[in-house]
């Protein structure tokens, strides 16, 4: 089985084998043996980014929006220590990723050389896992490895580092069916008594919600598909987190909105009231639970995860099945409806006609205008302008657009949408959207932006422009740091300290230097033909919305607050809320 | 866990585990902890502890099975029962470790610690010295006029107590292996 080969060559033949199509990457002289391969072949096709961190965040869209691992390509050195970023964001958020990184030749390893950085130390703590190769001969079973560990159990980044001498050096190629892989298998099925023990539970609950993650996500389309029928099945509430938009549908009848700091009012009174909480595949970070001491407090709690190390972590749970959300949900189904489908009708009928209740007091309500574009608004209209697109991703940075763009636009299918949930990396969403469009080249993808946000990570333009991909970067504009300036308003008694930028670029003069389309709009009453303008330029398009500048995204939790301590927004001035709201700061 | 697994730090004769479980008792546990023996094993458990902000009261490595790259880290950690399952499930999710036992609540173990003591000092001071060492079953491994080295092997609470008899009577310099632990029987 085995073949001769450099070391260079096995990486190529390995991301073949792996049925890798993309890398993402950039060359430097560490890794020039590689890219010589890559030059020489057809197969695989590389982008070449305009900075590491670029690269680590388009495999993440890429991976996201396909569910198949991303590949990042990067020399020894500022290479690697660039895509640190993005590698620590894979793994909070569980994207796949495999990162090959050039390293100095064996030899120089410890001499200070140049480009030389301790790259498997630096990265140890931010991978899954991670390997420095020192001999040829194991590099080919090292790749197979990497990538078996990326995207099995809960996956995540792994980094292989590979010296030069190592690229050079001809040694023994093995296929992926020879590598030894089997040490590392995660269990996938869930303890069948712990999840008759949850079916117990939902067949008694008055007041259950299904809080699901991206987990869901993670377990593949099927785990979605199970949930939904979970869901409607039972009649159960679904809320979820930010990873886990899309995994049920927004457009369903059991959807009551994302929860956590900015969720629905809804969802976390819900989360507050609930008498049987289903975690599925999220993992109770603390943007979701508020006050560790005041969550949840009346609940029994389920908790299904395939990280054991995320059971009892944050919240004690009564019920924790471990195992692949996939997996669980089909036993857990098939137990359900073995046992004769029950579930409490009369105590869910009074729990929705509570969540009706809540839902009437409209949370997201905002007051328009017709001088100034409100972020609210200007999502509204994209989200009306591009709905009912047959094939649409979107892609966000990070801050209150990232927030409104959660609460005003809905996802029907799960790997829609993009956007950087644990570390929070502004600069996340314009190389996540090129990734996106690798993937996808007819699509319609758009990165929902702030301007700042989009600032960190701007020279991946040239990126979208060499590959000719249609990426659509819509900047809501306010010419703040929004979300910095909110908590600075509200928290700290409006002193707006270094959070606003006095000397932006003119966004459509960037646009025509990268060498796309650049539109800005302004107005309210010439948004939609802006956003249309968008829609039918067939390259990349700049969108600059300038917004109102001091516009706060609401409901919000203030950090440290329990879920029933909202402060709501325009909804709370309209005198909505009845008794029930009383309760609220 | 089951409720009525007795534990070290709970009421250990009693027929019951009458400990909260949601107390904040500060537990000592001991982990054996069995990995593959590769570069960099051993950052990878120490970063998850310093990272982590877990504790370290001792750690061992070795090499214990060459053929199958095999290392068996021993760790003597403190926490809460909530930090130690965390410990636990955190280890236990590195690619490159095979096993994690919980020595404490997987039943009885042994654990044994080296220790090599110098002790410096004349006359009565010197005699009394040597006298708790055969007591204590401690070896002299090295000798001048004025100073020993002792040697002694056993559980960390009697290396304790030696070098605190030892304190007084010239303790100079201690150097002390850490725990290795097994499970009693088979």
């Amino acid at each position: 089985m085995s073949q001769q080969m450099t070391g260079a060559k096995m990486v190529v033949q390995a991301l073949k084998d792996q049925g890798v199509e993309v890398v993402f990457g950039y060359p430097g002289g560490a890794v020039l043996p590689i890219y010589d391969e890559l030059f020489q072949q057809n197969e695989i096709r590389h982008i070449l980014v305009r900075h590491e961190q670029g690269a680590t965040h388009a495999a993440e869209g890429y991976a996201r929006s396909t569910g198949k691992p991303g590949v990042v390509l990067v020399t020894s050195g500022p290479g690697a220590t660039n895509a640190v970023t993005g590698i620590t964001d894979a793994l909070m958020d569980s994207i796949p990723l495999v990162v090959i990184s050039g390293q100095v030749p064996t030899f120089m390893v410890g001499s200070d050389a140049f480009q030389e950085a301790d790259t498997v130390g630096i990265t140890r703590p931010c991978t899954k896992h991670n390997w420095l190769v020192k001999d040829t001969d194991r590099l080919a079973e090292t790749l197979h490895q990497a990538f078996h560990v990326a995207t099995t159990g809960r996956p995540g980044p792994v980094l292989v580092d590979i010296p030069k001498d190592v690229q050079f050096a001809s040694g023994n190629y093995i296929p992926p069916q020879a590598a030894r892989t089997e040490h590392y298998a995660p269990r996938v099925k869930g303890d069948i008594d712990a999840i008759t023990a949850l079916v117990e539970l939902i067949e008694t609950a008055e007041r259950p919600v299904l809080y699901t993650g991206g987990g869901v996500i993670n377990s593949g389309p099927g785990a979605s598909q199970l949930l939904r029928e979970l869901a409607d099945a039972t009649g159960i509430p679904v809320t979820s987190t930010l990873m886990g938009l899309g995994a049920y549908p927004a457009s369903g009848k059991n959807w009551i909105g994302m929860l956590g700091m900015h969720g629905t009012y809804e969802a976390n009174l819900v989360m507050h009231g609930c008498d049987l909480l289903i975690n599925i595949g999220a993992r109770f970070d603390d943007r979701i639970t508020g006050r560790i001491a005041d969550f949840s407090p009346g609940s029994r709690r389920a908790h299904i995860d395939i990280d054991p190390s995320s059971i009892n972590k944050v919240i004690r749970t009564d019920i924790p099945i471990i195992g692949d959300v996939g997996h669980v949900l089909e036993d857990l189904l098939k137990i359900w409806k073995a046992r004769g489908r029950k579930t409490d009708r009369e105590g869910l009928a009074k729990w929705w006609a509570q969540i009706d209740e809540w839902r009437a007091v409209n949370c997201l309500a905002f007051r328009n205008s017709s001088e100034l574009i409100k972020p609210q608004h200007a999502l509204q209209r994209l989200e009306a302008l591009t709905r009912d697109h047959p094939d649409r991703y979107v892609t966000t940075e990070v801050g209150q657009h990232q927030m409104w763009a959660a609460q005003f636009m809905g996802f029907d299918a799960p790997n829609r949408w993009m956007t950087s949930g644990g570390l929070g990396t502004m600069g996340y969403g314009l190389p996540a959207s090129i990734g996106v469009q690798v993937a996808h080249p007819e699509a319609l993808v758009i990165n929902v932006a702030g301007e700042a946000s989009w600032l960190m990570n701007m020279q991946e333009m040239g990126t979208a422009v060499q590959y000719r991909l249609p990426v659509k970067q819509f900047i809501i504009n306010n010419e703040r740091l929004g979300m910095v300036r909110q908590w600075q308003e509200l928290l700290h008694g409006e002193r707006y300290s270094h959070s606003w930028s006095e000397s932006l670029p003119d966004f459509v003069k960037l646009a025509e230097a990268f060498g796309c389309k650049g539109i800005k709009c302004d107005h309210p009453d010439q948004l939609d033909d802006a956003i249309r303008e968008m829609l039918d330029y067939p390259g990349p398009v700049i969108f600059d919305c300038l917004v109102e500048k001091h516009e706060n995204c609401f409901p919000m939790i203030p950090s440290g607050n329990a879920h029933n301590q909202m402060i709501l927004g325009e909804a709370e001035t309209q005198g909505v809320i009845g008794d029930s709201g009383a309760v609220l700061v | 866990m089951s409720a009525l697994k007795i534990q070290q730090g709970s009421s250990r004769h009693s027929a019951y585990d009458l400990r909260d479980p949601n107390a904040e008792v500060i537990e000592t546990h001991t982990l054996a902890v069995i990995v593959d023996n590769e570069p960099g094993v051993l950052a990878r458990v120490i970063g998850l502890f310093s990272g982590r902000g877990y504790n370290i009261e001792s750690l061992t490595v070795a090499e214990t099975d060459h053929e199958g790259h095999r290392s068996r880290i021993t760790i003597v950690t403190t926490g809460t029962p909530q930090v130690i399952d965390q410990i636990k499930a955190q280890l236990g999710r590195m690619v490159p470790v095979h096993e994690v036992h919980d020595l404490t609540v997987e039943g009885a173990h042994v654990a044994r610690e080296l220790a090599l003591l110098k002790v410096a000092g004349k006359g009565d001071a010197r005699i009394e010295a040597l006298r708790l060492a055969e007591i204590f079953r401690a070896n002299v491994v090295d000798s001048t006029l004025e100073s020993f080295v002792f040697e002694m092997t056993g559980a960390p609470e009697k290396i304790d107590a030696f070098a605190e008899l030892m304190r007084p009577l010239g303790l100079v310099e201690i150097a002390r292996t850490g725990v290795a632990a097994l499970a009693r029987g088979v």
